[in-house]
Formats: structure tokens, sequence, C-alpha cells
């Protein structure tokens, strides 16, 4: 059998070089290069301005500890920051994405720009803490900004366990997270019960069963709402992306699909926030410049909305 | 996952690119060269058994696989894998229990037997080994992935788990032989789920390796056929 190792091309070498370059570089390269800062929307009743597009960590950050990737995913970052982005959403159950996301804040030195959200996700809520401790080394921070219960797993007992934190100062928000529009008879029940500052769920131009009964909650009760799943996993840009954007797309600024969805999903009034995840730095500018003026007034959203159902 | 798990699409839970994937093997391979080159020997040594067998090279074969199936639920699920993917906990203790099931048939007296005589069931036993060993590592080849993240057997689950198949698939009595490809065709099953989840061209390959190997193991005898 030929050596399996990987052949070092003058390409590969030179590519590496480069991205050794780039990395160098990086924490100059968070501070802002952006022509306006993107909206910001107050997570209710906090005082915590959020910029309307987070960024999420599924898949894309669990890459172990392959240092090519780890320092491709600490660009990604870079940039995020660099576009004015503050919301990072992670999870334990996201493989090595907590230490992704701790790999690229120590070496951007942006500890004190992140609001760092993640979750509990245990059927145990006395292992809770623990979970929550070993999160929080993982992300390399002093503290979480938002712990959330995630898919409402022992709900009851883990809520219980963040609200003593929150309580003691030791995380600011708290949270429930459902996703695949699951659930929602549930959320809906805990959202009425409990005093949250946050609720995650998918929401998104073709997934919008949250409009019936959650959003509106959401509002009535003031609890803040970050989507998840804007893109439904990359499935909704792949069905449009050989569609044509409708010229009046221009009348919101949107001048890609991406765009075009995530300005659908921030301009509802009990959205806080949209949380799409990527591994590209050209994809985070592209949806990071979603939240900017102008974004749609109903009558738009709704056009929006018939176009893709009609497409 | 909370409740109503069943619910999910194998693309709601897969946790990692079809990059990620790739680099595994890449990251691997790098980590552990020249290593390739002793367990393809190995393997060889192993062919060469099946095609000639006898009680000291069954009871080889045995350990050289044993040894292996403890290695990968090291070296390459929790060490690489794991980290990725947290249901790979809970797999790599199944590979340690494998090694251990193959330690034991090993050491019975008489515990297997390899077939000394031409049969269907032999040949395709001695196939797909010949396959694991020497035509999987180009898959990544065939596929666009390089050299570098070949697949091997011995350091990788899938032509170890191909390989072990073929052994099952082959040896006497079934009443042993049967518990020896439990496993295999687990993991054939969840890497063929995996694969096909992430796209990958070759997903079907595990899945047919299961087929032939229970092709095989199901093939009447001769003397059932008399």
């Amino acid at each position: 059998m030929t050596n399996p190792r990987p052949d070092p091309s003058r390409r590969k070498l030179l590519g590496g070089l480069l991205a050794a370059t780039a990395v160098t570089a990086l924490p100059s390269l968070i501070a802002p290069a952006r022509a306006a800062e993107p909206l910001t929307r107050e997570l209710p009743g906090t005082g915590a301005a959020l910029p309307r597009v987070g960024l999420g960590s599924w898949i894309t950050f669990n890459v172990g500890d392959d240092p090519v990737l780890l320092e491709e995913c600490t660009e990604v970052m870079a940039a995020f920051f660099a576009e004015g982005g503050r919301l990072i959403d992670s999870s334990p159950m996201y493989g090595s994405s907590q230490a992704t996301i701790g790999h690229a804040l120590k070496r951007l030195g942006a500890v004190d720009r992140v609001y760092a959200a993640d979750k509990v996700w245990t059927s145990s809520p006395s292992e809770g803490p623990e979970q929550i401790e070993a999160s929080r080394q993982a992300w390399g921070i002093p503290r979480f900004d938002m712990l959330q219960v995630h898919n409402l797993l022992g709900w009851e007992g883990n809520l219980e366990t963040l609200m003593a934190m929150k309580e003691a100062g030791e995380v600011r928000h708290l949270g429930i997270t459902t996703s695949h529009g699951r659930r929602h008879g549930e959320v809906e029940r805990i959202m009425q019960r409990v005093p949250l500052d946050s609720v995650q769920l998918t929401y998104n131009i073709v997934d919008r069963e949250a409009e019936q009964r959650l959003l509106p909650l959401a509002r009535e009760r003031g609890i803040g709402v970050i989507a998840n799943r804007p893109f439904q996993q990359k499935r909704l840009i792949r069905r449009l992306e050989d569609k044509p954007l409708p010229p009046w797309a221009a009348e919101i600024a949107a001048e890609t699909w991406a765009q075009f969805i995530l300005k659908f999903i921030i301009s509802h009034p009990a959205v806080t926030c949209a949380i799409p995840a990527t591994t590209q730095v050209v994809h985070v500018r592209e949806n990071l410049a979603a939240a900017r003026e102008p974004l749609p007034d109903d009558a738009m959203r709704n056009r929006m909305a018939d176009y893709v159902r009609n497409l | 996952m909370g409740s109503a798990w069943w619910t999910y699409r194998p693309e709601d839970l897969l946790m990692f690119s079809p990059r990620v994937y790739e680099r595994l093997f890449e990251l691997h391979n790098q980590a552990l060269w020249p290593a390739q080159l002793l367990a393809l020997v190995l393997g060889g040594m192993a062919l060469a058994v099946l095609l000639r067998p006898g009680p000291r090279g069954t009871r080889l074969v045995l350990m050289l696989l044993a040894v292996a199936w403890g290695f990968v639920a090291w070296a390459f699920l929790w060490q690489r894998y794991a980290p990725i993917h947290w249901g790979i906990a809970y797999i790599a203790p199944l590979f340690g229990f494998q090694a251990l099931l193959l330690v034991a048939l090993g050491s019975l007296r008489g515990g297997l037997r390899l077939p000394c005589h031409w049969s269907v069931r032999r040949g395709i036993g001695i196939g797909l080994f010949a396959y694991a060993l020497a035509l999987h590592p180009l898959i990544a080849v065939a596929t666009g992935r390089g050299l570098s993240g070949a697949e091997v057997i011995g350091l990788t689950p899938d032509p170890l788990a191909m390989a072990t198949l073929a052994v099952g698939a082959m040896a006497e009595p079934a009443r042993r032989a049967w518990p020896l490809v439990i496993i295999p065709v687990f993991w054939c099953l969840q890497s063929w789920l995996t694969l096909d989840t992430l796209g990958e061209r070759s997903a079907w390959l595990p899945l047919l390796a299961v087929a032939v190997a229970l092709t095989a193991r199901l093939w009447p005898s001769r003397q059932a056929l008399r």
C-alpha cells in the first residue's frame, strides 16, 4: 500500500501558510470593519440588547481537536465579532462545539465580547450543575449569559437549578429550547407558568407554527425568542438556491436567499434573534448583513411567505 | 434528545459534517503512520491462514482480530470519534466485548474451526476478508478522499468489522460463529446509516458486507445438501 499520509503539495503548503498567517492576525481582525452595527433587540425586561443575528454551533463547530478545522472555526468567529455579532449558542449535546468556541474565544481574546448562550442537557437534574461547570470550562468564560434547558429534557428540575443560579448571580438569563416544531404544547404551558427570559424554537419562512400561539405568548409574557434552524440545516437554502429572488427583495436589501429568510425571521416582533450556523466566513458576513435596515413590514412579510410557498 | 426521539430523522441526529468525518481518518492515518504497513502485513498473514487453516492458525487469526478490536476501540473510537459523537462512547465498550469474545473463542480447545475444503461459504468468506484487507482502503481513492483518508484493516472499524464478518461467516460450529457476527453486523449497519446520511457514495458497502456475510453463513453446508 502507498503511504497514506497527505500529499504535501505546494498548493496545500501555501494554503496552510496563508491560513496560519491569517489566524495569527485574528485578534486584530475582530476590530470593527463594518459599515454599520447590526440591529439589536432587547431581551424583554432584561436590558440586554442583542444583535438580531447570532451564531449557532450545531454540527459546524463539532470538529474535535483537528487543528485545521479549529482555526477555520476561529476565523468564522473572528468575522462574526468583526461584523458586530455577540450571541453564540451551543450545548453539551453538540460534541466538541463548546471546546471549539472556547478555543476561538481564547485565540481571539473575545471573552468579553461574547454573549454566551449554552444549555443544560440531562434527564438527571442532579447532574446539571456539574455539566454546566464542565461547559463553562470548555468555553473558558467566567459565567454564562444565558442557560437554557435543552429540548425540555428534565425541565422541571433543571429549571430549578437555573433559577437558583440566576438568583445567585451565576447566570444572567434563563430559558428553554425546543426544535423541529416539537412539543409546542408543553413549551406553551411552561411559558405560562415559569418566569423565563427566553424560549428557543424553530421558526423560519416555512416553519411557521410558532406564529399561532408561542410567538404571541412570548410577546404577552415578555419572553425573548431565539429562532433556531433558520435554514432548516441548509435544506431550505438548497431548495431555493436555483430559484430567482423576487425583484422586490431589493426593497428590503436582501441580496441572497439567506438574507431573505433571515430578514423574514428577525422582523417578527416577538423574535429577539436568529442563530444560523456556518463554517464559512463569507456566510457569517452575509448573515450579519441581514440584521440591518430595512426590515420587512407585515405586508412585505406576507408577500415573502407567499412567494416562497408558491415556488 | 428528550421525548419523541423516534420522530427525528437520521439527518437531524447527525452531529458532524462530511468533511469532519473524512478528516477523522486523515488525522488517524497521520498519527499512526507507518502502522498501516504492519496492519496490512498482519492482515495478509491472516488471509494466508484462511487459505490454509489449521488449529494454530485459527487461534492466530482470532487473536489478531481480538487485538485489532481492542485497538480500534481505544485508538479510533475513544480517542478520535467519541469527541465528535457522544453515542460512540456507548459503542466503544461493545468493541472491547468483541475483543474478549474473540479471545475466548481462540482460547477454547476446538472453540472455532476454519474450513479447509472449498465451499460456497468458504469462498464468500475468503473473498470478503480479501476485500476488507486489500480493496476497502482504496475506496477512499475511488470516492475522492485520497489515500490519506484510507480505512485500513486493524486500524479503523469498517474493514475490521467486515473481516470479522468474513471469519464468522465461514467458521464452524455455527452456534459459536453466530455470536461473533452480532457486533460487526451492528457496526456495519450503523456505519451504513452514518455514511448514507453524510451522502457518501460508498455508504452501501457496509450494508453489502452484512448481506454477503449472512448469505454465506446461511448457505447450506455440503452435509445438509446430501
